[in-house]
């Protein structure tokens, strides 16, 4: 898929005057493509408008994956395929499978988990993560403005808002 | 976000007539179960002891038939199963059930007010903000400690020789037709320093001594906090931090030993390492929902206005993380027994499983305590919605009531229990009382620590 290549980065200082400015700038229009912070910061989420991550809803399936993955594992294997008597009990002694089933449960889920995050967080293996400004990873917050999604106010509306936000930097950014 | 922090900290909690009338209600339908009970349980069952008891008059004519039957039956066992673990007395009399409901309740609801004071003290200990706003609610569960301590000891030395099989002099009598190496060797434990069989000191002064220190505890933290409301300044908290800390190590190893006192020395011969922390956790869940449930009464009044989904979704987690934490211990127990297949250790579960009494209530045990809070609870929403909380909290306070149910009925009673009228009258009777107890400690006092140096953490709490 093609990715836009035009941006303008607004540079903030502080987090306070950043969630301030999420706040202004996405009242007069524009639509943000993404915040970059050094930090997580409490509530930015909540002034971005995002939505709550579908993370967990994953983390539900491929846990239930694991459970069933282990219980007809080990039925197969213990009853089924190679039937052996242990301790008296018989083939299929479903509490002796019970840690088993609770361990593949766990990996599968977790490990489903940090896959779906890095699939959708852009952080796969053939993904091209995009660096808007290096600065973020130090100290200062970048906002950047996808151009091709606002065409209609035009740049320089656009670095208007975000200078009157108390942005202390706006730059333009392209990649190639 | 603008926060609002201009809160009402000088907010009492009112303990209204209407309340107290329908707790009335509770506790006198809870007494007339237990009437009931008394009885069915009196016409019904095997055999009966001489009808002494009042209640029993009205039957007597009934079961004067099989009276004959029974002596015969009494005279042949005996003392006879005196090996048994069940210390099933073959005369089976009604208050032999009564006895094993009072203990049940005893020991439950004591745990669930020493939780309270435990959560009290871990939200000192690891300096956690978040849950200030209902600290005294916590607090406020050890108002039934004292009646507690009263109930067991009084318990106990009318009724010990009924649910405890150890008491019985004559298993000690070497060379006696009942003598029992195993329990000999454990005697010690309830005896010393005392010759065994005779009064057990050590096991009831521990009782007394663990009570004493719970007590201590609950009445020092409560008014140092309280202290604070009037003198305010940080080094209250430092002070209360480090009281705190004392009682976790004592109660760390009190709740311990008093799970082996009063829970598992039921079952003489048999022998859990784990069976504190089973314990300790069952009373957690319980207690934990205890503190949620108060809570959400008394944000539904209109009291403590900060705090909100956040904080409820805490307690949730709580409540969701140590059901988990219970099923942990539940299981390690039963998974170890049933797979190493001890004869000695398997009986305290064949006792429970393959009976027609117990057989059903095991598996419910284990639905309402794990596979109900677990699924339910696990979505973030269900945590932050008082409605889903309060079905859920009020189901684990039946359920872990259901636990203790299992591991006192079967081996007191053996065949002859079961819930019935008595035990759903006995519980609704002392769950009125203990909510009265502690609501009217609640209500006496500030409802918030207001000069609590955390306060403004509580406000801002946010996940």
């Amino acid at each position: 898929m093609e990715r836009d290549t035009n941006f303008v980065l607004g540079i903030y200082e502080d987090e306070d005057v950043l969630k301030d400015a999420v706040t202004k700038v996405r009242d007069s229009g524009v639509k943000i493509h993404e915040v970059f912070t050094p930090y997580p910061i409490h509530g930015l989420e909540d002034v971005l408008g995002y939505k709550r991550s579908r993370l967990p809803i994953a983390a539900f399936i491929f846990g239930v994956c694991g459970t069933g993955l282990a219980l007809t594992m080990q039925l197969l294997m213990m009853a089924v395929d190679w039937p052996m008597i242990i301790g008296g009990k018989d083939h299929a002694a479903i509490p002796d499978f019970i840690p088993v089933t609770f361990e593949l449960t766990v990996l599968l889920a977790s490990f489903g988990m940090v896959g779906v995050f890095m699939v959708s967080s852009n952080l796969k293996p053939w993904g091209q993560p995009r660096i808007f400004d290096t600065r973020s990873t130090d100290d200062k917050h970048v906002m950047a403005i996808d151009l091709a999604v606002n065409a209609g106010l035009g740049e320089d509306k656009i670095k208007e808002v975000l200078q009157a936000s108390g942005a202390s930097e706006v730059n333009n950014k392209s990649f190639e | 976000m603008a926060h609002v922090t201009n809160f009402n900290l000088d907010q009492k909690f009112d303990f209204t007539a209407a309340l107290k009338k329908s707790l009335m209600i509770m506790g006198g339908i809870g007494a007339l179960l237990l009437v009931l009970g008394i009885f069915t349980a009196g016409s019904g069952d095997h055999g009966h002891e001489a009808a002494g008891h009042g209640t029993e008059h009205v039957d007597a004519a009934a079961h004067g038939d099989d009276h004959g039957a029974h002596d015969d039956h009494a005279a042949e066992a005996g003392h006879a199963d005196a090996g048994h673990e069940d210390g099933g007395h073959s005369a089976f009399h009604w208050s032999e059930r009564f006895f094993a409901n009072l203990w049940i309740n005893n020991v439950y609801f004591a745990g669930i007010a020493i939780i309270g004071v435990f959560f009290f003290a871990i939200q000192y200990a690891s300096q956690a903000g978040w849950a200030t706003a209902i600290l005294r609610v916590m607090i406020s569960l050890g108002n039934w400690l004292p009646f507690a301590a009263i109930l067991m000891i009084v318990t106990y030395l009318v009724a010990g020789h009924d649910l405890f099989h150890w008491t019985h002099a004559d298993i000690y009598v070497k060379g006696g037709d009942h003598y029992d190496h195993i329990i000999d060797g454990k005697g010690s434990f309830f005896y010393w320093p005392l010759g065994k069989g005779t009064f057990p000191i050590f096991w009831l002064g521990r009782m007394v001594l663990f009570f004493g220190l719970w007590i201590f505890f609950f009445t020092k933290l409560k008014n140092l906090s309280l202290q604070e409301d009037i003198h305010g300044g940080d080094s209250y908290w430092y002070t209360i931090r480090k009281w705190s800390a004392i009682f976790l190590v004592i109660f760390a190893v009190s709740s311990s030993i008093s799970a082996w006192d009063w829970v598992m020395s039921i079952d003489t011969h048999w022998f859990s390492t784990l069976f504190g922390w089973y314990v300790f956790s069952s009373w957690f869940v319980a207690g934990l929902s205890a503190i949620t449930l108060i809570t959400i009464m008394l944000k539904e009044r209109g009291y403590l206005e900060m705090f909100n989904e956040n904080h409820l979704h805490d307690l949730g987690k709580f409540v969701f993380g140590f059901s988990i934490f219970w099923t942990y211990l539940w299981f390690s127990q039963f998974l170890l027994i049933y797979y190493a297949n001890i004869p000695e250790e398997t009986v305290y579960y064949i006792e429970r499983l393959r009976s027609d009494s117990y057989g059903g209530i095991f598996f419910l045990n284990l639905i309402v305590n794990f596979v109900l809070p677990f699924l339910v609870l696990m979505t973030r929403d269900a945590k932050r919605h008082t409605i889903f909380l309060k079905v859920v909290c009020t189901i684990i306070i039946i359920g872990h009531w259901i636990d203790f149910f299992l591991m006192v009925q079967p081996g007191t009673l053996g065949h002859n229990g079961g819930i019935g009228f008595m035990e759903v009258g006995m519980f609704m009777l002392y769950a009125s009382v203990v909510i009265f107890v502690v609501l009217s400690g609640l209500a006496k006092k500030n409802l918030i620590a207001k000069n609590h140096p955390m306060l403004e953490e509580t406000y801002h709490h946010h996940i």
